[in-house]
């Protein structure tokens, strides 16, 4: 267990800015989830921490120590990467190895530390076959299996379950979960998918464009984002922005469709509204006409059209709705967000 | 859920391993004999008969004795086979002074061809990696410079090179002409391995760089075994190019290593007495049996091994 701790650090690659004036502290025992879209710097971010990718400036601490310019094996930390990267000419049990035999540990300790992972892992009926004979899950359990056994203070995932089917990938993001649980190692982890950011993370970093947008719980940042991108990018379907102005008296107008905020402030707005703020109910003054129905199974998500606006609500009852039905809107006014429009900041 | 989409920025130098071509399916309908199927075949028959024409009056007149091929009638079956010739060439026929036969010849091409095969390999292998992940500042200038050492025409170099091997002392030894083998043998090895290594994901040695690996554990360990295909590759290439070489063999190889190319022409253009066209035939399909046994024996690889020379990089 180990903090990690990025102060001004400023990468580029190839002659390019990705990351300018970062600033990061990663607590012992986290997990922090490096979000963003692809392209944002969050992998080049990771690399840096992992020693793969030289920083032009700025230094980076792992468990109180500068480790700035010290080599990939130096640095206390395990990897899993999205290509899995296992040697494909060694079994399990020398992917694993492979860095215990490099530093030389004594036969019999790697032999122990192999075996605690495997078990950890479930892999020991697989520790003689090769990657080549093993199911994509599999290969990615053995890639965490080689971090496992280096007894990293810091584990770094870039991307690990992306290249699996949807049902490996929610299986194996339950097991890392409870995998932190149990080893309560730190864990830094980059993802774009807001699923996996959402379950897993202690704290989530939003990142676009090689700047952190927002650093937060899971709540905090999917419940008050500091702005338009950090609102759009987490929660499916995406939040819906109506631009809009403020009356000075707490209301909120955008053409037809009203709202009572009790704000204070005026001027133009953009309202963002998630699908769970909006309720279709037939006594609500709201009016809005039905466009399209997405049923989901246990819920259903109904696209309306309201003043010209398009909006989505989550239903979770089997209520039966035809595209051009007319429906009540009732609009839960103390959850929703409100940004400047010139800067996208939150209000 | 989202749909999983797949972040390139996470490795942004990786060069995507090539795509293979998609293999059209014969329909059973393109099966039926059609005037442009007859022209098709017509076409590979007569290729075909141009190609082995000459190899069946190569083995047809080595089975003959002498008064039969002066008979005439270079096509005609032999009457009375003899592998006499055979016998002469691999151990009785003079080569210049001496009447051994290319056996020696031979022995000295497998001296030749064994290490200058196993080195630049080695020495290919060794570049191609260090080019492909170490990326040494200059890298790509470094490899430019190979490559156009190796559009240079090996008789430009000649010259320097023997005047370079003689202020060493080597000229006329067998580690002059390995040496000069390994010299002109490692732009295209180097080409080779580093278009292979291009196709493997950054990604590996990246995780071996975690685990702690060097330089030369992770080619050894971890580059090196999976290079099995590229290897094969490099070996046919390099044995064929090896055995079949004849100007640098004459020059640098001196007179106790000439190789077999050397001697066989030796054979040939022996001026005195009568033309034995048998035993020049027989010699012939000696020194030819190595490259063309390695041909039938790895065909597939072979052509794998153009196209990976050709089309990349």
């Amino acid at each position: 267990m180990a903090n990690v701790h990025l102060r001004k650090l400023h990468i580029a690659l190839g002659g390019k800015d990705i990351i300018r004036d970062l600033d990061l502290q990663v607590d012992p025992g986290e997990f922090l989830v490096l979000l963003g879209p692809s392209g944002c710097g969050k992998s080049t971010l990771l690399h840096s921490i992992a020693g793969l990718v030289e920083a032009v400036e700025g230094s980076i601490e792992i468990g109180g120590r500068d480790m700035t310019d010290a080599d990939p094996s130096e640095r206390g930390i395990g990897m899993v990467f999205q290509s899995y990267a296992l040697y494909p000419t060694m079994t399990v049990e020398a992917n694993m190895s492979f860095g215990l035999r490099v530093a030389g540990t004594p036969k019999a300790e790697i032999r122990r530390r192999v075996a605690r992972a495997a078990g950890m892992l479930q892999l020991d009926a697989l520790l003689s076959r090769k990657p080549a004979q093993l199911s994509g899950g599999q290969r990615q359990r053995v890639a965490i299996g080689r971090a496992l056994v280096r007894d990293a203070r810091v584990f770094l995932f870039d991307e690990p379950l992306s290249n699996l089917d949807a049902k490996l990938r929610a299986e194996l993001r339950r097991e890392l979960k409870l995998l932190h649980q149990t080893l309560g190692s730190t864990m830094i982890y980059v993802t774009h998918d807001q699923v996996e950011a959402m379950t897993l993370a202690s704290r989530i970093v939003v990142m676009e464009q090689g700047r952190i947008q927002q650093v937060g719980t899971p709540a905090e940042v999917y419940e008050r984002p500091a702005n338009r991108f950090v609102a759009g990018f987490l929660g499916a379907p995406a939040m819906a922005f109506i631009d809009g102005e403020l009356d000075g008296a707490g209301r909120y107008r955008a053409g037809t469709l009203a709202l009572d905020l009790a704000t204070p402030g005026a001027g133009a707005v953009t309202l963002g509204l998630r699908p769970e703020h909006v309720a279709i109910r037939d006594d609500a003054p709201l009016r809005a006409e039905v466009t399209l129905v997405e049923p989901m199974g246990n819920h259903q998500v109904v696209w309306l059209r309201c003043g010209g606006h398009a909006l989505s609500a989550l239903v979770h009852d089997t209520r039966v709705f035809q595209p051009g039905q007319q429906v009540g809107l009732a609009i839960d006014a103390t959850r929703v967000s409100l940004f400047d429009p010139r800067d996208g900041r939150r209000l | 859920m989202t749909p999983p989409i797949i972040d390139h920025s996470a490795h942004p130098a990786i060069p995507l391993a090539p795509v293979p071509v998609r293999q059209v399916a014969v329909r059973k309908r393109g099966r039926r004999l059609t005037v442009a199927r007859i022209g098709i075949y017509a076409f590979l028959f007569t290729a075909a008969l141009f190609f082995l024409l000459p190899l069946y009056v190569m083995i047809v007149t080595s089975l003959k004795p002498m008064e039969e091929i002066r008979a005439g009638g270079i096509f005609a079956l032999p009457h009375a086979a003899t592998l006499e010739p055979w016998r002469q060439a691999w151990s009785g026929v003079c080569t210049g002074a001496a009447c051994e036969g290319i056996r020696g010849g031979f022995w000295n091409s497998v001296l030749i061809t064994v290490p200058s095969t196993l080195i630049t390999i080695l020495v290919g292998a060794v570049n191609g990696y260090a080019l492909s992940f170490w990326r040494a500042r200059g890298a790509n200038l470094l490899f430019g410079i190979l490559l156009a050492g190796a559009f240079v025409p090996v008789q430009v170099m000649i010259y320097p090179l023997v005047r370079v091997m003689a202020l060493a002392g080597i000229f006329g030894s067998l580690p002059a002409i390995v040496l000069v083998h390994v010299i002109f043998g490692m732009p295209v090895m180097t080409l080779l391995f580093r278009n292979y290594y291009a196709g493997v994901p950054q990604e590996l040695f990246q995780a071996a760089r975690i685990d702690g690996g060097g330089f030369w554990r992770i080619f050894l360990q971890v580059m090196l075994p999976m290079s099995l295909p590229v290897i094969v590759v490099a070996g046919i290439m390099q044995v064929t190019g090896v055995w079949n070489d004849y100007i640098l063999g004459l020059v640098f190889a001196g007179r106790d290593h000439l190789p077999m190319t050397v001697e066989l022409n030796n054979v040939i253009m022996t001026t005195t007495g009568t033309r034995q066209y048998n035993v020049n035939m027989a010699a012939t399909i000696l020194t030819a049996l190595l490259p063309l046994a390695l041909y039938f024996v790895s065909g597939r690889w072979f052509v794998r091994g153009i196209a990976a020379g050709a089309v990349k990089g």
